[in-house]
């Protein structure tokens, strides 16, 4: 399943569906990471709000995609987690730990706004 | 298992009777000194200082039910029906303050008071005695412990319709500015009522789109570990939806239980109290508050 990757400016958005197997994952991490290089993005927002399940491969997916991108120089914020879905991660203790989030895609472009005018 | 001795002092007894037989027979005689009966436990019941919440005319109008039912359940051995009916009579007689131990009291003051009837009755034929008891006594203390049973689930029942009434108190999610979202917390927080203000906190982040959250817990005495691991999961779960959690009012004694499970207090943004922790909510999200000239 393809995973739709729009470019807005410095920032990627990658729009998660709502099933996506452990293989579509793995494509995912290695096309983001060369999408960023490619364009020189500056973040990466992905986007999950279709997931109505996230488990720990999917989770530590999302923390891996994050970290090949800060070696990048690039930041991931991840937004759209649904209230059901975060109160079952935490409970497995799947925290996304070092990861940003934000509620929403425009919660997430006002959070990496704020950062890139602090940064500049 | 008698003795046969060539006396007999007493009547010879005829062929040994049914069990049945033998209820009948003990039914009739309670049935016909209904009225002596009662009034007789009825006055132990007062001498024993029992049912003290009620007044003479209640304990008298629940006494005769109770009888009624009491011998009708030694007659027809329907046991669900007395405990459907023992639920019923708790409750009547819960709210009115009536206790665990009042009604096993006087419950088994009502047998000995038929029991000691039958030996009146039967005293004279030593044999047939035996055989009443034996009939009696397995139903007797079958009825004592249905009604016990029937007492104590009806008191379980209440227990528990408090607690869901409690745990629907339902605490607000209480928007003070924009973004900024209030959780004050107060009682008793077992694990369930955690779980319910969790959903309902994670709900309102989404719908207030709120980037700030307060949880005062000023009003919370104590917490025990599942619950203060459910309050740092609740921090963690509105991180993920990008809002930043101050946890304010803190007594001694939580502060001591989250050192204890080793909460890691980096992770968790503490204020003294709730008047601290709006203000630096205020600051985190670029409010300035400023004191206006006084006005006349």
């Amino acid at each position: 399943m393809e995973v739709p990757i729009l470019k807005q400016g410095a920032v990627l958005i990658a729009t998660f569906q709502a099933a996506l197997s452990d293989a579509d994952l793995n494509q995912l991490r290695m096309g983001l990471v060369q999408q960023v290089v490619r364009f020189r993005s500056r973040a990466v927002i992905v986007d999950v709000t279709a997931m109505d399940v996230m488990d720990s491969f999917a989770s530590r997916t999302l923390r891996e995609i994050a970290h090949m991108i800060r070696l990048r120089g690039a930041e991931t914020v991840i937004v759209g987690i649904q209230p059901e879905v975060a109160f079952a991660m935490v409970q497995l203790g799947l925290t996304l730990e070092g990861v940003a989030t934000a509620l929403d895609l425009e919660e997430g472009l006002a959070y990496l706004n704020e950062k890139f005018k602090t940064t500049n | 298992m008698a003795k046969r001795d060539g006396t007999s002092t007493f009547p010879e007894s005829r062929q040994p009777e049914e069990p049945s037989e033998l209820l009948r027979e003990l039914v009739a005689h309670l049935r016909q000194n209904r009225t002596q009966l009662r009034e007789e436990w009825v006055v132990r019941i007062t001498e024993t200082r029992l049912l003290t919440a009620m007044t003479k005319e209640e304990i008298f109008a629940e006494a005769t039910s109770v009888y009624d039912s009491y011998v009708e359940a030694l007659e027809t051995e329907a046991f669900e029906a007395l405990q459907a009916y023992a639920r019923n009579l708790s409750e009547r007689i819960i709210p009115r303050g009536v206790e665990t131990h009042e009604v096993v009291g006087i419950v088994l003051l009502l047998r000995d008071v038929l029991a000691r009837s039958l030996f009146a009755k039967y005293q004279t034929d030593f044999k047939k005695l035996n055989r009443i008891l034996d009939a009696y006594e397995p139903a007797a203390n079958r009825i004592a412990n249905t009604v016990a049973v029937g007492f104590v689930q009806e008191r379980e029942r209440v227990i528990r319709q408090q607690q869901e009434a409690i745990r629907e108190l339902s605490t607000p999610v209480l928007q003070v500015r924009e973004r900024l979202l209030i959780l004050p917390i107060i009682g008793v927080i077992d694990p369930q009522r955690a779980r319910q203000l969790t959903e309902q906190l994670l709900r309102g982040i989404r719908t207030n789109r709120a980037k700030v959250v307060v949880i005062d817990i000023t009003g919370v005495a104590a917490m025990d570990v599942t619950v203060a691991n459910h309050l740092v999961q609740t921090v963690e779960a509105s991180r993920l939806l990008g809002a930043t959690v101050i946890v304010t009012g803190l007594s001694p004694e939580i502060a001591q239980t989250l050192v204890t499970i080793g909460v890691d207090l980096g992770k968790m943004n503490t204020v003294g109290d709730l008047q601290g922790g709006i203000e630096q909510a205020e600051r985190l999200l670029g409010y300035k508050v400023e004191t206006l000239a006084e006005p006349r």
